[in-house]
């Protein structure tokens, strides 16, 4: 190992968001204000996350980054190297072998464990934010509970759009009492929130940590007659023919030609190992 | 302070702090997120009278940020000096503490100590409850963390209640035996085991 401190911060900085973790845990769905520190990346890579997962990690942990799902884009891969060099953490890119996931924007496809830690990067976590901009005013809205803007807001996507347009950081209130922000996830993601992991958001510049304990309760707003639907696009994996994942579309010449794969690359690859096949699965591996 | 209390006071710290309260907060935060479930944690000697668990908590969580309130069952000459050297916490009343250890009757009232605001619910107290054992379960809990229901033993119901009304305010308990400790937030709803 080098000659860091253990998982880089040091230990009066790792109590003061080890306690910030444990009320929010208390609290499900609550943002807690924490001194949030200066790391060695720019704000909006993911430095609270990087705070939360170091303060939550053990030498005995195996570390899994993932950005948009995918194990080996910039972000990812820079995180991945940091813990490495700063914890000496062993790392991987498989999903089930991981016991601390860092992830920004994405649920991993596999269904995670009462073993495994998800830590997210957030960057606004004031679901509020944009309908609200002072802080002193949505406290309050949280303190007594007043969440009729969000459900204004979501009336205007069904008039403007005639569906609830929202399709990522696509609000939940968390056991019945807080409106929470969910990270900018695909709303696809947001039922697998009631999950057996203890779930952990860190958002470094706007200094706010909060979690959810393993099976809380979390339910997407919506409305009786535009009940909210996780949706996706419409297609298999052309890589691995998965019909159940998340896709992102790449576009492949000038001509229009496009293709969808699995965000999740750990997902795909292990179908495509055991067999699985889609419509340019041959050609492209 | 003769050389019997001086060595309690500087020995019992934790042999490698980064790791071992690394270890320590794991144990905490995997209690605090499943309630009733009981977990292992060391690393700390603390002053005798004072489980391991608890001393593991306080060297984990307690420095001069936070206010510490000790109970007339474990306050003595000897535990103040070993919370000053290893955690630099100053030792607070109990309307201020940000922690609080000592047995459940010794702890009493509960509501002397902070519930948090209404904007601020996190500004509350965290209570470390001394008790014999943690293995003869009386409550039944339901709540975050839960999957259906857990059961756990508590020292008393009607105050655990009484606190679980106040959500989203209120007080956050460790219990403590040994080098065991189990969690029960004030999100978690408690019943008398049928």
């Amino acid at each position: 190992m080098s000659d860091y401190s253990f998982a880089y911060l040091d230990e009066q900085t790792k109590r003061m968001i080890r306690r910030a973790i444990l009320k929010g845990l208390a609290v499900p769905g609550y943002q807690v204000p924490f001194a949030s520190r200066e790391m060695p990346m720019p704000y909006g890579w993911g430095t609270g996350g990087v705070q939360v997962s170091a303060a939550t990690l053990t030498p005995d942990d195996t570390l899994k980054v993932i950005d948009q799902g995918a194990d080996d884009t910039t972000n990812a891969v820079s995180i991945r190297k940091f813990f490495e060099k700063t914890a000496g953490v062993d790392t991987t890119e498989k999903t089930a072998e991981a016991s601390v996931i860092q992830t920004r924007h994405r649920i991993p496809e596999a269904e995670l464990t009462e073993d495994q830690i998800l830590v997210y990067q957030v960057p606004i976590p004031e679901p509020l934010r944009f309908l609200e901009p002072r802080e002193s005013e949505t406290r309050k809205m949280h303190a007594l509970e007043e969440y009729g803007l969000m459900h204004v807001k979501l009336y205007e996507d069904i008039s403007q759009h005639g569906a609830i347009a929202t399709a990522y950081a696509y609000p939940v209130k968390v056991e019945g009492r807080y409106v929470m922000d969910p990270s900018p996830i695909p709303k696809f993601d947001n039922p697998k929130m009631e999950m057996a992991a203890i779930q952990l958001f860190g958002a470094g510049r706007e200094q706010r940590i909060y979690a959810l304990p393993p099976y809380t309760q979390v339910v997407s707003l919506d409305f009786e007659d535009y009940p909210f639907e996780a949706s996706k696009a419409d297609h298999p994996c052309d890589l691995c023919g998965a019909e159940d994942s998340y896709l992102d579309e790449v576009i492949l010449d000038d001509a229009g030609s496009r293709m969808f794969v699995c965000s999740d690359t750990d997902y795909c690859r292990s179908r495509r190992e055991a067999g699985h096949s889609g419509r340019l699965g041959e050609e492209a591996v | 302070m003769d050389q019997q209390s001086r060595n309690t006071v500087f020995a019992g710290g934790f042999s490698n702090p980064p790791v071992a309260a690394a270890h320590a907060f794991r144990a905490a935060m995997s209690a605090m997120a499943r309630p009733g479930q009981v977990q292992e944690i060391a690393g700390a000697t603390p002053p005798e009278g004072v489980s391991v668990a608890a001393g593991s908590l306080l060297l984990t969580l307690c420095d001069p940020e936070t206010g510490v309130y000790l109970a007339p069952d474990v306050d003595s000459e000897a535990l103040r000096g070993w919370v000053a050297f290893n955690t630099g916490a100053p030792i607070v009343a109990a309307e201020l503490a940000d922690f609080a250890l000592g047995g459940w009757q010794q702890l009493q009232p509960l509501n002397r100590f902070r519930t948090g605001t209404a904007e601020y619910p996190d500004r509350s107290a965290t209570l470390i409850i001394e008790m014999h054992r943690l293995d003869v379960p009386n409550a039944i809990l339901s709540g975050p963390g839960i999957k259906d229901t857990a059961r756990m033993q508590v020292p008393e119901l009607a105050a655990l209640q009484a606190n679980a009304a106040l959500y989203p305010l209120g007080r956050d308990f460790f219990f403590t035996s040994g080098s065991q400790v189990a969690a029960l937030p004030r999100s978690t709803q408690v019943i008398a085991e049928a």
